[in-house]
């Protein structure tokens, strides 16, 4: 496994037990999307075990001709209770993502912290990076707090802290995919120049996958479909929790050096026992 | 006058109206929304003070569940 072969030399700025993201600190390092639920019962009943104190939402054209009085989102999920992270979902250029949040501003009284992320493809919801440095720098220029969803390039990846981003959260793999994390390596090197938070984003599938990449180093993991898509979404929520929790511990515990074999067991190797 | 929301043509009686009696009569009171109108977002406070034209173009958004 790659990230054994990291020693664990750790940022101290990073040993601290909350999250710090554009100034605001968290005691919760998973953050959860609010999408494909089965009801907002469900949602907010999932968000709850699952401690996380961030909420992605989308911004999507109001239904008009919708009864009045019909539930909505942010009576289940208040903005008091909760940080919004609206997102660009759907966006395929720089301009509909910046439009997007700016909408997105608009509606969440002057909110600051977004996501933003610009696809590439609606096959694969790839990211395209270009078109997302390009958003990231209007955005940030515009004021705006960006967590900037990426590729697992780490070059790129530091081009966007560079650009002023305020945390970076590349993908453990395809979105929806529930692939887990396909290169702990590349993740390695993005943590471990990163001067940011660094987010998985997209793609964890299990709680395995949220611990491995919590011992990886990662910050946080952000995700939905995993948790949505479970057959019990709310115990998932719970187990994500402890995932998330359990990896950061491991993470900031140092495991023990992998080795091939020991001559070392754990028991006392004398006062044993032996025929007369 | 006819407007343009979200995309769809819409024939309002009136030719004289405000964001907010459009919010009113589209049965969006109380709903928190964020309206672009020709590109240009319309803050919230200014829905009263805002007269629509014909032709005009609106979006109307609103956050939901998503990842």
């Amino acid at each position: 496994m790659p990230w054994a072969a990291v020693k664990g030399v750790v940022d101290k700025t990073f040993m601290s037990k909350k999250l710090i993201i554009a100034g605001q600190a968290y005691h919760s390092r998973l953050l959860v999307g609010t999408g494909k639920y089965k009801d907002f019962t469900e949602t907010r009943a999932a968000i709850d075990a699952s401690g996380a104190q961030i909420v992605t939402v989308a911004i999507r054209r109001t239904n008009i001709g919708q009864t009045a009085g019909e539930p909505s989102l942010l009576e289940y999920l208040p903005p008091e209770e909760f940080t919004y992270l609206p997102n660009t979902a759907g966006c395929y250029s720089a301009d509909d993502a910046v439009r997007t949040l700016r909408l997105a501003r608009e509606l969440l009284d002057g909110h600051k912290l977004v996501k933003l992320e610009v696809l590439g493809d609606p096959k694969t919801l790839y990211p395209n990076v270009i078109e997302t440095i390009a958003a990231a720098k209007t955005l940030i220029k515009d004021g705006f707090d960006v967590m900037v969803y990426t590729s697992d390039d780490p070059i790129i990846a530091k081009q966007l802290e560079d650009i002023g981003c305020c945390a970076v959260m590349p993908l453990a793999s395809l979105i929806g995919s529930g692939m887990g994390i396909l290169n702990p390596w590349n993740l390695q090197i993005i943590i471990e120049n990163a001067k940011i938070p660094v987010l998985v984003d997209a793609g964890i599938g299990s709680a395995a996958d949220a611990a491995v990449a919590m011992e990886l180093g990662c910050h946080g993991v952000l995700m939905n479909t995993a948790i949505a898509g479970a057959r019990d979404p709310v115990m998932m929520a719970g187990a994500m929790k402890k995932a998330i929790e359990a990896g950061r511990e491991s993470y900031l515990a140092g495991r023990m050096a992998k080795k091939l074999y020991s001559a070392a067991p754990s028991s006392p190797t004398t006062g044993l026992i032996t025929a007369s | 006058m006819k407007i343009s929301i979200n995309g769809n043509v819409r024939q309002l009686d009136s030719e004289n109206m405000t964001i907010s009696a459009l919010v009113m009569t589209l049965n969006l009171t109380g709903q928190r929304l964020a309206i672009e109108k020709n590109g240009e977002i319309v803050a919230r406070s200014q829905f009263g003070a805002v007269n629509l034209q014909d032709g005009d173009k609106l979006e109307i958004v609103g956050a939901v569940g998503g990842g």
